[in-house]
């Protein structure tokens, strides 16, 4: 067992883990954060995306000892004050999802995409999310609520209430 | 956005954004792998890496000596313990069916067949532990496509079932066929494969069982698109547990494309362990383990012969076709490649005569039920595959010639060749407004002056249409159903006018707690936020079929909109009693009861539900209370229709397609939230197009899987498709009060020929007539290089 600090969502967690432990089971197991998800287990469907030192990475290939001394943002850390992000509420507005499971990582890589990128055309977005499988959407209004969530936050909104 | 907070508005056909999404964009969804129950421990299963391999032994010793390990459980134990086989749900006269343990005895019959399973502490240990279970097999050989299996000398799948055969299934009128061919001016020859597929729902299947003893009660979570009909089979049929003592929970469920339909082995066994060990058990498929044993789709041989008159009009259809349904039969699968095949091979088009010649082959695969459209799309791509080759060779526009052989807008009620009657339908219309979007006549000259530039642009059309809203329980129970296909839905209405509402339906991203609502909202002038759609635990929802063949809409919510008026009716007694009016006087509008021509003397649906509830003030021979259930069995399936085309440019040097445009019209009758409607347009088109383009499921001659993982099994991703350019037009369905028609599987039925049309009149330059799919880069260079070389 190896002892890890890990930051998720602003709060510190200390935990003794196996070496083999993935960052994902450490999510959803150790610390019962279960919006991150499993789809697959050789790292193509990016369910499990989420922002390790703001940066996108799919949870299932990173080991949980590699984020150690690490901020880890997950789907759960993304509302600020009770607010939706910006790209959660285009989601729903654009009907960007259907049965929700592929939703928290799809969400996740378009953040890290919009933090490096704010002004991405269709061909880059559908580009910037091929590491992100989706079964429902045929991906035609997950791209619509990326573009969507682009203009609000270029527009200077951070973020909107949750109804 | 579409309010959801205007009481009284009619929300029927807007695009109201959905009550279920809060919890998915937030990370609170509760899929079954997110439950965890106290003391749980975790399955691991041990599985045959052979197709077709005896069971000598099974060592478990070294196992059992890994600390955490509970139980290994063989399929000899389950047996022992008096756990029966899992039935298929659908019979044919004849049929063979093959012993389906949830464990396997004495031999496996595909790559994946569970053999025994692990319980332990931690999924690690469980899979440490399966590890190291020893089983001794004695490898005979397999065989994986149906053709060969049926040759004679063919390793045999199962003793009882000689020459692999599962059964025969024939319907139309051979001789008239036959007879009609013979005089026909032109007879039209194809051979299509129609691939195998897999679903691949992002959520893996998984289940978590808990065993209470002192209530002598199972609770299962399970990834179920129908909750009540997996209490039904594993409780009755397979262990024994009668429903007042089975629970049956599918909470949110990551999508389905039918293959959560059917009762698989890992649930049963979970379910089993949980009361052997006497702890909760949980189990998740990796996405390895779901390639391998969740249910495939399609695999079709098929053999078409379609005739024609000197005017291009369709005179006989002949089909023969040879149905891979794997090494053992699932819940639905006998139906698939018959009544929801066979049955839709007239189309959109008059055809009089129709033959269609059905074998259906057990191989050493895994098992092939229903996947999104179920025999539909099949339907589909034989008809609409086969007119394009036809047109080209009659020298006959594609369109002009679906146009000269649709079935006429006043010949309806029709009576096709096939045992359907279809109750409606106008195409035309449907055909002109995709040849309109999509500037068919500009394409052409575009095409012409591409290809005179060496550029190969393609397009192609799919007229189809589907049976759906699953279905008239008197029709299937004479087709061989073993159970109705009607559904439920109870509308309780509290003391305080809030809705409870419970469906037999399950939603598991058709956004059923939205639309539901909207219906509930219309009806009772309240808001959708008043309203709660309760779906998938038989502990609350009284009975349901559950989510499949497009059937929510026109069974489910039909059901929800009778007890509606059940409701409604019982409130205008109270509201009459208590305005003091006859109740034939009281008018129903906005939430308000109000007596004809004098508004002002009205009572709100509240009021009237508190009265319903207080009964200090309601008529002398009423119950108190205000709830309604209906069981609503339709009269007849739901026909939607419509014309889908697509516009592709194929790379001539690397084979590479491009899919440039979609354009869509469906005819779904009423639509009560285009949003979600077109969303699921969108995904059914993206599944098809992969079908005709990316996706195929190979095994090698000795049943090996080689597309077993999402490495080599090409899903799509965002850079391979288009934006869908959507349209309807509206003939309201007979068949339900709402006059809703199914509209989950129509992009996967209408797309996948449409894409492989517009592929092959891309390359027709080349002469190039047909390439069985999928049509990937590698195929269609090949054959380009072919016709090239061939000049």
């Amino acid at each position: 067992m190896a002892e890890i600090n890990v930051s998720v969502n602003g709060r510190a967690y200390t935990r003794d883990v196996e070496p083999r432990t993935l960052l994902v089971h450490f999510l959803r197991d150790a610390i019962g954060l279960t919006g991150t998800h499993v789809g697959c287990d050789t790292s193509q469907c990016g369910a499990c995306t989420v922002l390790l030192d703001g940066r996108g990475v799919k949870s299932c290939t990173v080991l949980a000892v590699q984020a150690n001394g690490a901020q880890v943002t997950t789907i759960e850390g993304l509302e600020t004050n009770g607010a939706l992000h910006p790209l959660q509420a285009a989601f729903r507005e654009a009907h960007g999802l259907q049965c929700g499971f592929c939703t928290p990582g799809m969400i996740m890589s378009s953040v890290d995409l919009l933090s490096h990128n704010p002004h991405p055309t269709e061909g880059e977005i559908r580009h910037a999310l091929e590491g992100n499988l989706c079964r429902c959407t045929g991906y035609h209004n997950i791209v619509k609520a990326v573009q969507i969530a682009a203009n609000t936050m270029a527009a200077g909104g951070s973020a909107v209430a949750a109804d | 956005m579409a309010t959801t907070a205007q009481p009284g508005a009619s929300l029927m056909g807007a695009s109201v954004r959905r009550k279920e999404d809060p919890r998915f964009i937030t990370g609170t969804g509760r899929y079954t792998d997110d439950l965890k129950l106290a003391g749980q421990t975790y399955a691991a299963f041990v599985r045959s890496p052979h197709a077709n391999a005896t069971i000598n032994a099974i060592d478990a010793s070294a196992a059992l000596a890994i600390p955490g390990v509970h139980a290994v459980l063989t399929g000899e134990d389950m047996k022992k313990a008096g756990v029966n086989p899992i039935p298929p749900g659908w019979l044919h006269p004849g049929i063979k069916i093959a012993e389906y343990r949830a464990l396997a005895v004495g031999r496996v019959a595909h790559v994946g067949n569970a053999v025994a399973v692990v319980i332990a502490d931690s999924p690690t240990i469980a899979r440490d532990a399966a590890d190291a279970v020893v089983v001794d097999y004695t490898d005979h050989p397999a065989v994986a496509d149906a053709v060969s299996a049926l040759k004679p000398g063919a390793p045999l799948v199962h003793a009882d079932a000689p020459g692999n055969v599962v059964f025969t299934w024939q319907l139309g009128d051979a001789a008239a066929t036959d007879a009609a061919i013979a005089g026909a001016k032109t007879v039209v020859k194809q051979h299509l494969v129609n691939q195998r597929l897999i679903a691949n729902a992002m959520e893996p299947r998984a289940s978590l069982a808990s065993y209470d003893p002192a209530a002598d009660e199972l609770t299962l979570y399970v990834t179920s698109q129908n909750p009540h009909v997996h209490r039904l089979i594993m409780g009755a049929f397979v262990l024994g547990i009668p429903e007042h003592k089975f629970r049956v929970i599918a909470p949110d469920v990551g999508g389905g494309f039918g293959s959560k339909i059917f009762i698989y082995p890992e649930e049963c066994v979970v379910a089993w362990a949980s009361k052997v060990v006497g702890r909760p058990v949980k189990w998740t498929a990796t996405r390895s383990e779901a390639y391998l044993t969740d249910a495939h789709g399609r695999d079709h041989d098929t053999d078409v012969e379609m005739a024609f008159d000197a005017n291009g009009k369709i005179v006989a259809l002949r089909v023969k076709t040879v149905a891979n349904l794997g090494a053992y039969l699932t819940l639905f699968a006998p139906a698939v490649p018959t009544y929801l095949y066979g049955t839709l091979l007239s189309g959109q088009y008059n055809i009089p005569a129709i033959h269609v010649d059905v074998t259906a082959a057990y191989t050493h695969t895994t098992p092939v039920d229903a996947y999104r459209g179920a025999g539909r799309p099949e339907a589909t791509y034989v008809l609409e595959r086969t007119l394009d080759v036809a047109a080209r060779q009659l020298g006959i526009d594609p369109a002009e010639l679906r146009r000269r052989n649709l079935i006429a807008p006043d010949a309806f009620p029709f009576q096709t060749a096939v045992a359907l009657q279809y109750d409606s339908g106008n195409y035309e219309p449907a055909l002109d407004k995709a040849l309109a979007m999509v500037d068919y006549k500009g394409f052409r000259a575009q095409q012409a002056a591409a290809r005179a530039k060496g550029k190969l642009l393609g397009i192609g059309l799919s007229s189809y249409i589907e049976a759906c809203g699953l279905a008239p329980s008197h029709i299937v129970g004479s087709l061989g159903a073993q159970a109705g296909l009607y559904e439920s839905g109870v509308v309780r209405i509290h003391p305080t006018g809030k809705v409870t509402v419970l469906t037999g339906s399950h939603s598991h991203g058709q956004g059923h707690e939205t639309t539901f609502a909207q219906i509930v909202a219309s009806e009772l002038g309240c808001t959708i936020d008043d309203v709660e759609i309760v779906h998938g635990d038989t502990g609350r929802v009284p009975f349901g079929m559950g989510t499949y063949g497009s059937r929510s809409g026109a069974v489910g919510g039909a059901a929800i909109f009778n007890s509606l008026q059940k409701v409604k009716e019982k409130g205008r007694k109270i509201a009459a009693h208590l305005l003091e009016a006859a109740p034939e006087d009281v008018d129903f509008a906005g939430g308000n009861y109000f007596v004809k021509g004098s508004p002002s003397r009205a009572k709100g649906f509240g009021e009237v539900a508190l009265a319903a509830y207080l009964a200090h003030n309601i008529p002398a021979d009423m119950e108190p209370g205000l709830e309604a259930t209906t069981f609503f069995n339709p009269g007849n399936f739901v026909f939607p229709f419509g014309t889908h085309i697509a516009a592709v440019e194929v790379d001539s040097e690397t084979g590479q397609v491009t899919v440039q445009r979609y354009v869509a019209v469906d005819d779904f009758g009423n639509v009560i939230n285009p949003m979600i409607v077109d969303g699921q347009l969108h995904g059914g088109i993206a599944q098809g197009t992969a079908q005709a383009l990316w996706e195929g499921a190979q095994y090698d001659s000795n049943g090996q899987l080689l597309t077993g993982s999402l490495m080599n099994y090409a899903i799509p991703k965002a850079e391979f498709l288009p934006n869908f350019e959507t349209d309807r037009t509206v003939t309201p369905s007979p068949v339900n009060p709402l006059g809703v028609k199914g509209a989950g599987e129509a992009g996967t039925i209408a797309s996948t020929a449409a894409v492989a049309n517009a592929v092959i009149d891309a390359l027709s330059p080349f002469g190039i007539t047909h390439l069985d799919m999928p049509l990937t880069p590698a195929k269609i260079w090949s054959a380009i290089q072919g016709a090239k070389g061939g000049n």
